[in-house]
């Protein structure tokens, strides 16, 4: 069973979603780089991060994670940022009653993607 | 197995292919991204032949009225053919009745020439025979037989002042669209509704809340409409009235200096609204406030309509 199937797949990524998404909103360390953006498209944007982190199929290669956020590393995304949304996960998958080690398995997956969001 | 179209671009799908790759193969242009259902950069418009279910997953439901769907994971069943999202249709129309509702608020009703479907709530563009375009929401129901737009005047508002000043009835113009998915949707009607608008936006509300008393949705309905001042409280009468005798439907004016922004009003009495629907109109900067605080609060983004940003295909 693949890691994406033990979280439950498509449905739990629309369950953690819009935790996940408040939590960010809410997060001073952060909410700053998703002034003005709109938020349907950006909540679509979180459904694929979280696809992809939860394991799940998607087509994100190291370039597109550069390009999307190059314009959040001119205004100063660093690794403080990075490490504050991979808590904010690991908050969410807490809230749903993931496990410890699930939850370690996610963060890993996002942990991978660190050099190309950040840009380096 | 069946075909798909796009524009001038058509092939038959291949054994497990989706409606995207197939589309791909026959050289349209589709933007996409995750190919997973997840992103949404493939949302096309089906404008012939069935949707699957899976193809409308997670999308709102005014979206899949329109017949939205997620191309990369479509596998129909049927021969389809697929548009952009928010394609417009172009119909003429001519002026049937213009009437002031306040001191510069007109109400400008429109006969259309040729067959035009829309909701109440969504918004049309409007050309003037020299090429003049402006966007207004629309206020009556499709059943009215007309298109109600309420048009604000604005000083040296070129299309206001001509509709104010020398417009006749009778004018021809273009109408385009119509666009957004800011209309209600039947089904839930125990739902509560919470309807918030500023200024005009008081139009396409004025739309929503009729389509949904006319589909006889039962849940509460509440109406805030915030104005600058009194006179801005445009309708006011009539609403008090249907309030009156509707009793699931309640109307809120305020006046946004006395009563302080609409959001605190809105969520001084709605401390929870999760789990409600609602529909925001008007000042672009108050909408985008009232949407988040409404996320904050609880309740779910795709039961937040406003005039949403819609990707390009």
């Amino acid at each position: 069973m693949t890691l994406y199937e033990q979280l439950g797949g498509q449905p739990a990524v629309e369950a953690a979603v819009d935790i996940f998404y408040r939590k960010v909103l809410l997060d001073d360390r952060i909410s700053h780089f998703f002034e003005g953006v709109d938020m349907d498209k950006q909540r679509a944007k979180q459904k694929g991060f979280l696809t992809m982190a939860f394991g799940g199929p998607h087509n994100y290669s190291g370039q597109d994670m550069r390009n999307g956020h190059a314009r959040l590393v001119k205004m100063g995304l660093n690794d403080s940022h990075f490490d504050a949304v991979v808590e904010l996960l690991g908050g969410t998958l807490a809230e749903l009653g993931v496990k410890d080690e699930l939850i370690q398995q996610v963060a890993a997956i996002a942990e991978s993607t660190r050099n190309d969001v950040l840009g380096r | 197995m069946p075909r798909v179209r796009f524009g001038d671009f058509a092939s038959e799908l291949r054994v497990g292919e989706s409606t995207l790759d197939a589309l791909l193969r026959s050289g349209a242009a589709v933007s996409y991204s995750c190919k997973a259902g997840s992103c949404g950069s493939c949302m096309l418009r089906a404008v012939e032949g069935g949707i699957p279910a899976t193809a409308q997953t997670g999308l709102k439901d005014s979206w899949k009225v329109r017949g939205y769907f997620l191309a990369c994971v479509c596998h129909p069943e049927e021969d389809m053919t697929c548009a952009p999202v928010d394609a417009d249709a172009q119909v003429p129309a001519h002026i049937l009745s213009m009437d002031a509702l306040s001191a510069d608020v007109v109400r400008l009703r429109l006969g259309c020439d040729a067959p035009f479907e829309f909701s109440a709530g969504q918004y049309v563009t409007m050309v003037r025979a020299d090429g003049l375009a402006r966007s207004y929401s629309i206020a009556s129901l499709p059943e009215e037989g007309f298109l109600e737009l309420q048009v604000r005047c604005l000083p040296n508002g070129r299309m206001s002042e001509w509709i104010r000043k020398d417009a006749q009835i009778g004018d021809t113009v273009k109408v385009l669209g119509p666009s957004g998915d800011c209309f209600y949707v039947p089904g839930k009607p125990e739902q509560p509704l919470i309807l918030i608008g500023t200024g005009t936006g008081l139009a396409p509300l004025y739309g929503i809340l009729r389509d949904a008393l006319s589909h006889g949705h039962s849940g509460p309905i509440h109406l805030f409409h915030g104005a600058m001042r009194e006179e801005g409280l445009y309708l006011r009468e009539e609403l008090a009235e249907l309030a009156a005798v509707k009793s699931n439907f309640e109307y809120v004016p305020s006046l946004l200096h006395s009563d302080g922004p609409i959001d605190q009003v809105v969520l001084k009495r709605f401390p929870k609204p999760a789990g409600s629907r609602a529909f925001l109109c008007g000042d672009p900067s108050i909408v985008q406030a009232l949407k988040k605080k409404l996320f904050l609060h609880g309740m779910e983004l795709r039961d937040i309509h406003a005039d949403a940003f819609l990707p390009a295909a």
